[in-house]
């Protein structure tokens, strides 16, 4: 890895402050991605801006119909937060199927969307769910997060403070976890307020995406009798884990197993 | 790059240190402190050997900088012990044949101690999928998990 300033501001307008200052700066949270892409020199910034001493980042609040979830809240503390797993059932389970213990307890669900991993979780869930991801400067409805394959709509200098979750109906998430690194080989989240169901999908793609036809016929008819292939296999990613026509498959099989569990 | 002064406690020693900011958790330990016992397996979080102790929880020192632990406490293999006495969870390894090479060792007890730390009385079940994090190249698992039933037990027993 190679060397950089360090800087561990306390408040957000010191943050900014501080980044307008530096030649190639970065912010830091867990450092679960970042720092491993320093190490393999994928990047090289020339500060850090260490963003977990700024106050209130990780708070969670919950009102009748929302939950506002802090962006350095650590997946391991959403695991266990009972108040949270109330509201939104399943939302636990998804941020227990993350990487390793160790790697929960660092990891934050605000660094997770910033970095828009295609075959990250979250992404699928704030997808699916009716949220916006607030910055210091704005709030940004979710479909119009994630713009491509680890990229956001976010600005270099903009600080993703907090994220609003509409509490739905369901919420469901399964993946098919690529057994070495846990990562979604495909995840589907469902989502359902209403009659309003959104299927959303990761690892899939070069981005995370709704699966329209999927999502109109569950509006219409809530039952896992589903359309097949309604996602083309000709937009999905084919690697050596899967082929593009298995990972079409599995977007349905993973839909049918949420809904026959729901 | 400006050098940075940190202060870390570190198996209730306190440091005080001007180092470089891009310095590893894993490398201040073994290079400049002679912490040996926390071992580098694939400098990518993925093995679980370089586990340490932050607030009772287990976390991989590969992956961390020791920047951002100022006036923080970190607790290593080292520093379970009491004098010659050896940790419960370290003595479980040692009765149940826990390890074999010994190298994912300190991992192995640093995480079975975390685990614990939430979970006193943990399933066989929930020990494997705590070990998520954790490899091991010779022992097949069987025996850690093993030692972690019994160490946990010791433990619970002790208070
Ligand atoms: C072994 C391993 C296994 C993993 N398995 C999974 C898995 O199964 N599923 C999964 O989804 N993820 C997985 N991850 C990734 C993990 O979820 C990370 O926690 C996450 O991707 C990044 O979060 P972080 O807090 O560590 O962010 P960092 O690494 O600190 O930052 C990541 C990026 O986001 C930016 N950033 C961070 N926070 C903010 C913010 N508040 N505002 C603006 N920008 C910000 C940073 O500048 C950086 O570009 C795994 C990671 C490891 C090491
Ligand atoms: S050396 Fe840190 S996880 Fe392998
Ligand atoms: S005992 Fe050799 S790697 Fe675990």
């Amino acid at each position: 890895m190679y060397n950089f300033n360090f800087h561990s501001p306390s408040s957000l307008d010191e943050a900014i402050n501080i980044y307008n200052n530096s030649d190639d700066p970065k912010f830091l949270a867990g450092g679960m991605t970042l720092l491993a892409s320093m190490k393999q020199r994928l990047i090289a910034p020339s500060d850090l801006i260490d963003i977990r001493n700024i106050k209130n980042l990780s708070e969670v609040i919950i009102d009748g119909e929302s939950i506002k979830i802090g962006a350095l809240y650590s997946h391991h503390s959403l695991s266990i937060n009972e108040d949270i797993n109330s509201k939104i059932k399943n939302l636990a389970k998804l941020a227990n199927g993350i990487g390793d213990p160790a790697v929960r307890k660092m990891g934050t669900i605000g660094g997770s969307i910033a970095n828009s991993d295609p075959a990250a979780d979250w992404p699928a869930a704030i997808l699916a769910l009716n949220s916006n991801i607030n910055t210091n400067i704005r709030s940004i409805k979710n479909i119009d997060f994630f713009t491509g394959m680890f990229e956001t709509l976010l600005a270099d200098d903009e600080i993703i403070t907090s994220i609003d979750i509409k509490i739905p109906d369901l919420f469901d998430y399964k993946k098919f976890p690529n057994p070495a690194s846990r990562y979604a080989i495909v995840g589907v989240a469902i989502a359902k307020y209403n009659n309003d169901v959104t299927v959303a999908v990761s690892g899939a793609s070069h981005t995370p995406f709704i699966a329209k036809g999927l999502s109109e016929f569950l509006s219409e008819n809530f039952s896992s009798d589903i359309p097949k292939n309604t996602v083309s296999k000709d937009d999905l990613n084919e690697d050596i884990h899967a082929s593009a026509e298995y990972r079409a498959n599995l977007i349905d099989v993973l839909t049918q197993q949420i809904l026959k569990n729901n | 790059m400006n050098e940075i002064s940190v202060q870390i406690k570190i198996n209730n020693n306190n440091y005080e240190r001007n180092i470089k900011p891009n310095t590893l958790l894993i490398d201040f330990l073994r290079d400049d402190l002679g912490l040996t016992g926390t071992h580098s397996g694939c400098d990518t979080s993925q093995c679980g050997a370089c586990m340490v102790l932050h607030n009772n929880s287990a976390i991989k020192s590969c992956s961390i900088l020791v920047a951002q632990l100022n006036n923080q406490e970190i607790t290593t293999i080292e520093g379970l012990q009491d004098k010659d006495k050896l940790h419960p969870m370290q003595n479980s390894f040692r009765n149940n044949h826990g390890l074999q090479c010994g190298f994912c060792t300190p991992g192995m007890i640093i995480s079975a101690i975390s685990l614990f730390n939430e979970n006193n009385d943990p399933t066989e079940d929930e020990i494997r999928k705590y070990l998520e994090g954790n490899m091991c190249r010779c022992t097949g698992y069987q025996n850690i998990v093993k030692s972690i039933e019994e160490g946990a037990k010791d433990m619970r027993e002790k208070g």
